[in-house]
């Protein structure tokens, strides 16, 4: 179909690219997840009023675009003299994007369980942790889980921007072919079939959850 | 006059109505009781045109509701129905609820279609209500709008499929006397009710439906005092 | 540490550009918004025609647009559609892979909004004698767009932040774009960015909290 010069190590450029992606994600993910429960959990715990420079400061990772936060967060790296190369300044910034979502989700799912389920728990002499780990934490993890998947799957889409910090992950892996064999639609139609394969599948999954796990069914 | 004859009704293997023949004349009020599953909901929605029918006819006014051709928007208009869920349109005021039919469907101006919701949802005492949405009202009184709603149509005919139904024992009362009232009004009225005292104030007929098949009708003495057939005093004896 | 000495100074006097350049930035998230809208509006009906090519177009569109990033789709409009002779400038390219990105997920979100519906209200105004056009129109369509607004400006803030990917295509009209170009000229980079993320911020919870304003006297019930 394609008269193409592209070669098998092409490909596999293209494949440690998408390696590439899939780590900065699975590190983002990883650390994201913990910050942003430990900061969902803070925000309920202290209430809406003293959590309030929290509150703004995720809000802020929300509402500015993740590539002026990689520069600035590259930026700062140098400024600061703190010697991080392209992957640990990635990380750390996509992790604090990551938390900042992630903990409006854990907010959410711990919202979600009813105060007299939580009042029963405390009423047989379990203490707070025992509260949480053995009521909440079960119950939150449901309502969340599906908004958790579109959040991964979010971050792993959005580990595209990284190469602006010179990272090379999968997009520019495709973008570096590009530029040499000047066959731009056959290579990004590669690399779109790549993230779509990524994706896809684990979209439906979440999709699937939320329709079993939904409240009213 | 409607005119049911041999209505047959099936969903899917399961046949819902095993040929019903039933008439009934202007102004009477004829309702229709019966254990669940029994069919008589689908009869209502059937002589609405709201479900096909597999066979038979229904005839209103000389009307055949399913024949091909038949203008069903322009009967409907004829033939108001009222839901066990009420189905406010929870984006409208109670006002808008019961003026936007009268205005979209029969193309009346504002103020009359106003002036004609106003009239009829102060004769279901939901005068006072006016620019309220329903979401804060009772399940009561959001189903003496629905009611308000069908009438503003001026409809020849009522349907009520179970109106009380879903509604918390303290609220069946006061519609059930919106019921009465229309129905002593001369509205001619098709109700499909589980309240058996209701059915045997109003009613000028009662119908006893079971599996699909109306088993036994009558006047209400004759139903509840002597019931013939052995389900009828079953099911009657299952409500006391 | 620290031993750098912050000019915010130069930053605060190129204010002015960058303000224009978020005047570029918000005009191409409304035009690419206003594109997506009309797709999506397409897109959704192709999906309820029951017709099965319309309705895989209209799928695959809804998945693509999903499943891969927003920059990739920016590429495909820059690099990709050269195949076919179609060469973009960088404000085309940026403005079609957002409109392309914005139509899949406001036609996702029409949908959930119409399943939101019961039938219920569909039979409530046919039974009142409306036809099934009219049904929708005065039913459902009123009550679907509040369950859509909100997530609909949300997709609207996703189009600012999106705005900002315009800078990898080479495009240096909008507030990313202007705030490059001065960085690369003075290499203050912080400062600037930082002064840029200020005014996204403004930006995006001007237009969160405009929304929830219009949202509030649109829907009263």
């Amino acid at each position: 179909m394609f008269d193409t010069t592209l070669t098998l190590n092409d490909l596999a450029f293209l494949a440690q690219g998408a390696a590439m992606t899939l780590a900065v994600t699975a590190v983002s993910v990883a650390a994201g997840t913990v910050l942003g429960i430990l900061f969902g959990v803070i925000r309920v715990q202290i209430g809406p009023y003293w959590s309030a420079p929290l509150t703004f400061a995720l809000d802020v990772f929300r509402s500015v675009p993740l590539l002026i936060q990689l520069v600035l967060g590259n930026a700062f790296q140098s400024i600061a003299k703190l010697g991080w190369g392209p992957f640990a300044t990635s990380c750390v910034v996509l992790s604090l994007y990551t938390a900042a979502f992630c903990a409006e989700i854990v907010r959410g799912g711990i919202s979600s369980v009813p105060v007299t389920t939580r009042r029963a728990a405390r009423s047989l002499g379990m203490t707070w942790w025992q509260d949480m780990r053995h009521i909440v934490a079960p119950l939150a993890t449901r309502v969340s889980l599906p908004s958790w998947i579109g959040l991964t799957l979010g971050v792993m889409k959005d580990s595209a921007l990284v190469l602006w910090l010179g990272l090379i992950e999968l997009l520019r892996a495709s973008q570096v072919l590009v530029t040499r064999l000047q066959e731009p639609l056959f290579i990004l139609l590669i690399c779109g079939a790549i993230y779509f394969i990524l994706s896809f599948p684990i979209a439906r999954l979440g999709g699937y959850l939320e329709k079993r796990w939904s409240p009213n069914d | 006059m409607i005119e049911i004859e041999n209505v047959r009704k099936s969903f899917g293997p399961l046949e819902v109505l095993k040929g019903i023949d039933l008439t009934v004349e202007k102004g009477e009020v004829v309702t229709i009781i019966g254990g669940s599953g029994s069919g008589k909901s689908t009869l209502l929605t059937c002589i609405n045109g709201l479900e096909p029918i597999d066979s038979g006819r229904i005839v209103i006014d000389g009307t055949d509701v399913h024949a091909k051709g038949t203008d069903l928007n322009r009967l409907r208009r004829k033939v108001g129905i009222v839901f066990q869920q009420w189905n406010a349109f929870p984006h409208l005021t109670v006002l808008e609820n019961v003026m936007l039919a009268p205005r979209k469907v029969l193309g009346l101006t504002k103020d009359k279609a106003e002036q004609i919701a106003v009239k009829q949802l102060t004769h279901v005492g939901l005068g006072e209500k006016l620019k309220v949405y329903p979401a804060r009202m009772s399940g009561g009184q959001q189903q003496r709008m629905a009611i308000a709603r069908a009438l503003a149509m001026s409809p020849e005919y009522m349907l009520f499929d179970e109106v009380t139904s879903a509604l918390d024992p303290m609220l069946v009362g006061e519609v059930l006397d919106t019921l009465k009232m229309l129905a002593e009004e001369g509205m001619t009225m098709i109700c499909v009710t589980h309240e058996m005292a209701f059915a045997r104030d109003v009613s000028d007929r009662v119908a006893f439906f079971h599996q699909g098949v109306m088993a036994e009708i009558g006047a209400p003495d004759q139903i509840f005092g002597a019931p013939q057939h052995a389900e009828t005093q079953k099911f009657l004896a299952s409500v006391r | 540490m620290f031993n750098y000495t912050f000019h915010w100074n130069q930053a605060l006097k190129a204010l002015p550009q960058m303000l224009d350049g978020a005047l570029v930035t918000l005009e191409i998230a409304l035009v690419s918004m206003a594109i997506g809208l009309a797709c999506a509006i397409g897109l959704t009906l192709f999906r309820l025609s029951g017709n099965r090519l319309l309705g895989s177009f209209a799928s695959a569109w809804v998945e693509i647009a999903r499943n891969t990033p927003a920059l990739f789709q920016i590429y495909m409009a820059h690099f990709g559609l050269g195949n076919f002779g179609l060469h973009l400038s960088p404000y085309a390219a940026l403005l079609v892979g957002i409109a392309f990105n914005n139509a899949g997920y406001l036609a996702e979100n029409f949908r959930g909004a119409l399943k939101a519906i019961p039938d219920t209200q569909t039979r409530a105004g046919r039974s009142l004698g409306m036809t099934s056009l009219q049904a929708f129109r005065l039913v459902v369509l009123p009550q679907m767009l509040r369950v859509a607004f909100l997530p609909a400006s949300n997709q609207m803030v996703w189009a600012i932040l999106m705005t900002s990917l315009g800078v990898t295509v080479g495009m240096n009209a909008d507030l990313a774009g202007v705030t490059q170009e001065l960085n690369a000229r003075s290499f203050r980079t912080f400062e600037f960015f930082a002064l840029a993320a200020v005014i996204y911020y403004v930006i995006a919870k001007a237009v969160t909290l405009a929304a929830r304003a219009l949202a509030w006297r649109m829907f009263r019930y």
